[in-house]
């Protein structure tokens, strides 16, 4: 009772108040009338509640690997043992798969999807623009089970009976084109996940260059260029933020991909040079076992392998940033 | 900007008043009143391998007591386990039986009790071979371990002297997901090989030493089908609802067994003798001349002690339904039915519950 009297007594109109805090107050109560306050505490709240999300995420991965934490320690990351039987868990194998897999599919999404949105952005009619934008960001409603399927049937079959033979005959003297052709590996799920990030890189980067001010083109085709130069030069690094922004949004995308992933890596967990060897990678080993995993220290190390992929997907989108802040001296200036 | 400041101070008078409504609105005084007065949902989480018959059940039993309601989520072994043993189900349902270290972090105890049978069987893709292959336990572990690389083994030829086999590489292929599938044939593999057991062991996941992982059966059979010499492990009902080519095994007795609804319940009755003691006993490679060796039940597990009475009755009435009039519907479905001698056993085993 103690605590409502206190209450009223501090509600007491006429009760001496500093009169900074009573401004403070006075100023702040106007603003909320006005709907300004309101409206920054609306999407204050929207942005905290992102954030405490995320927050709560690592934090329960964390809570909840405790065993393999304690048990494996550092050793976790590098070792390469998956083993349920005898409760022994490496997760470098399932590192090694998803980086892998990743980086061949932005080596084929990147040029791809950026050239593609130069294309629709600047040089294609808009009609057709529009009209070719529409059926590719239909390519991003597809659930990743179906590329999985199609991934299976038919790029599969296509991969071992030609995509791997050529390279073998022409690259064969990489160690990445050596080995037994299975068809499915590490390249079948990059160009899976191409498939699957193109639509990303290319919306996002054909938006970025349709906001590219014609102030810009003007400009560049007045001092004589031609349309390809003010593009290239002009349009395409004025939008270079945003476009490298669409790039980010898809490895995350790779990185954090299951479905489709797992249906065409082979699943086995072993680090080969050779792209043509089946791999395994995190997000589908989880998919894979989580279900099914009886024991604590088993399920605990799956979860363990969520952080991981979490903190992977953080280092990876650092070292990106770190790598274009280094290459242009710039920061983020143009949105 | 004036219109914008009027609508979000529309918006947040509203707002208001929602959370208002929310704070004050009455309790409901009473329940849904289209509902019986004795309405009983009960929830079971589990398994994925028996889901399409423990469906069915479901829903047959509650066409005969309508009041009965199980509500069941077919969200895997391990997690039916994780959420019988966070009491936030009635009961549970495993593929695996479970050990007694495993028992031993309940609250409560248990009984397994077993529902079907199911059977899993090698299929292959060897381009020119059309007939159906005979495999002994030693060439299934030979070839699981990667000892055995080439289809003109002697291991593989020996029993299959009509067929021509080539000399080409064997692909091993088996499930990537963790399955009920692959702890039975890790098991058999476990009992026929001592190499087996020592090096690899059965769970429903193990450290393959060779082979690419297909997701599920459909996964696995796709990539036998798709790669040619390879060799992998699928489901009866998979099988037998896909057509796929499959081999016969050598059982116990040294015949050469193809798996069907008949061959897998001989097996469990093989073992019936055993199962006196404890239900939880593994069947694979069981005793019985035409026993399939590759097969397992499929179980309920259900808490000794249920303190709802209501829940309680029907339960024990369920299992009783489920051991008669349930296994008269299993064939359909393509699982094995329980041999008689497995009834026996269960339907004392109801008793316990209380």
């Amino acid at each position: 009772m103690a605590g409502s009297t206190l209450f009223l007594d501090n509600a007491r109109p006429g009760r001496p108040t500093p009169p900074g805090a009573a401004g403070r107050v006075r100023s702040w109560m106007r603003r909320l009338a006005s709907g300004d306050e309101i409206a920054h505490l609306i999407t204050l709240i929207f942005a905290a509640g992102i954030f405490l999300v995320t927050l709560l995420l690592v934090y329960e991965l964390y809570r909840n690997s405790v065993l393999p934490r304690h048990k494996f320690g550092w050793a976790f990351f590098v070792t390469s043992v998956w083993d349920p039987v005898f409760e022994n868990f490496g997760a470098l194998p399932y590192i090694y798969g998803t980086v892998v897999t990743s980086a061949v599919a932005l080596l084929i999404a990147v040029p791809l999807g950026v050239g593609a949105a130069i294309f629709l952005a600047e040089l294609a009619p808009p009609r057709i623009s529009d009209a070719l934008t529409f059926v590719i960001e239909l390519l991003a409603a597809v659930p990743s089970v179906i590329f999985g399927l199609i991934g299976i049937f038919i790029l599969v079959p296509f991969v071992r009976s030609s995509v791997e033979p050529f390279l073998k005959s022409s690259l064969g003297f990489l160690p990445l084109f050596q080995g037994p052709m299975y068809g499915v590996g590490f390249l079948a799920a990059g160009l899976v996940l191409a498939i699957m990030i193109v639509p990303f890189i290319l919306s996002v980067s054909r938006e970025v260059l349709l906001a590219v001010p014609v102030e810009q083109r003007e400009a560049a085709l007045a001092l004589g260029a031609t349309r390809w130069e003010a593009t290239w030069k002009v349009v395409v690094p004025y939008a270079r933020t945003g476009i490298l922004g669409s790039v980010f949004l898809a490895l995350a995308r790779a990185l954090g991909e299951t479905m489709a992933v797992t249906m065409v890596i082979g699943n086995d967990p072993k680090i080969s040079s050779s792209l043509f060897a089946p791999g395994y990678s995190i997000a589908a080993v989880i998919a894979n076992e989580f279900a099914e995993a009886p024991g604590a220290l088993y399920r605990q190390s799956l979860i363990e392998m969520g952080l991981v992929l979490f903190i992977l997907t953080f280092i990876l989108n650092g070292l990106a940033r770190l790598l274009i802040l280094a290459t242009t001296g710039r920061g983020t200036e143009h949105a | 900007m004036k219109t914008l400041t009027a609508s979000v101070r529309g918006l947040a008078a509203i707002a208001a008043m929602v959370l208002l409504g929310l704070c004050f609105s009455p309790q409901p005084s009473s329940p849904a009143p289209a509902a019986p007065a004795n309405r009983l949902q009960i929830n079971a989480a589990g398994a994925t391998f028996p889901y399409p018959i423990y469906s069915k059940w479901f829903d047959e039993y509650h066409k005969v007591h309508p009041n009965i309601e199980i509500n069941y989520q077919s969200i895997g072994s391990g997690g039916g386990i994780q959420q019988l043993k966070a009491g936030t189900v009635d009961f549970g349902a495993s593929d695996m039986p479970l050990n007694d270290e495993m028992l031993s972090q309940f609250a409560f105890k248990l009984i397994h009790f077993p529902t079907v049978l199911g059977a899993v069987m090698p299929t292959y893709n060897i381009p020119g071979v059309i007939q159906e292959l005979k495999f002994t336990p030693q060439a299934l572990a030979g070839i699981y371990l990667g000892k055995i690389t080439k289809w003109n083994d002697p291991a593989i030829t020996g029993p299959n002297p009509s067929v021509n086999l080539p000399g080409n590489d064997i692909m091993v292929v088996h499930r990537s997901d963790g399955s009920g599938t692959t702890f039975v044939w890790t098991d058999y593999l476990s009992k026929v090989s001592p190499d087996w057991k020592r090096t690899v062991g059965s769970n429903t996941s193990v450290r393959w030493p060779v082979g690419l992982g297909g997701k599920g059966n459909e996964g696995v059979s796709g990539i036998v089908k798709e790669i040619p010499n390879s060799i992998g492990y699928v489901e009866l009902i998979y099988a037998v609802q896909n057509h796929l080519p499959y081999g016969e095994v050598q059982n116990s007795s040294g015949r050469f067994i193809k798996a069907s609804l008949a061959t897998v319940t001989a097996a469990a009755a093989g073992a019936a003798t055993e199962m006196q003691h404890d239900v939880r006993i593994s069947i694979t490679n069981a005793r019985g001349q035409d026993a399939y060796p590759i097969c397992s039940f499929t179980y309920l597990l259900i808490p000794t002690k249920i303190s709802d009475p209501a829940k309680r009755q029907a339960i024990t009435e369920f299992l009783h339904w489920m051991l008669a009039d349930g296994q008269n519907m299993v064939e359909a479905l393509d699982y094995g039915r329980l041999p008689k001698p497995v009834v026996t056993i269960e339907m004392k085993a109801i008793s316990q519950i209380d």
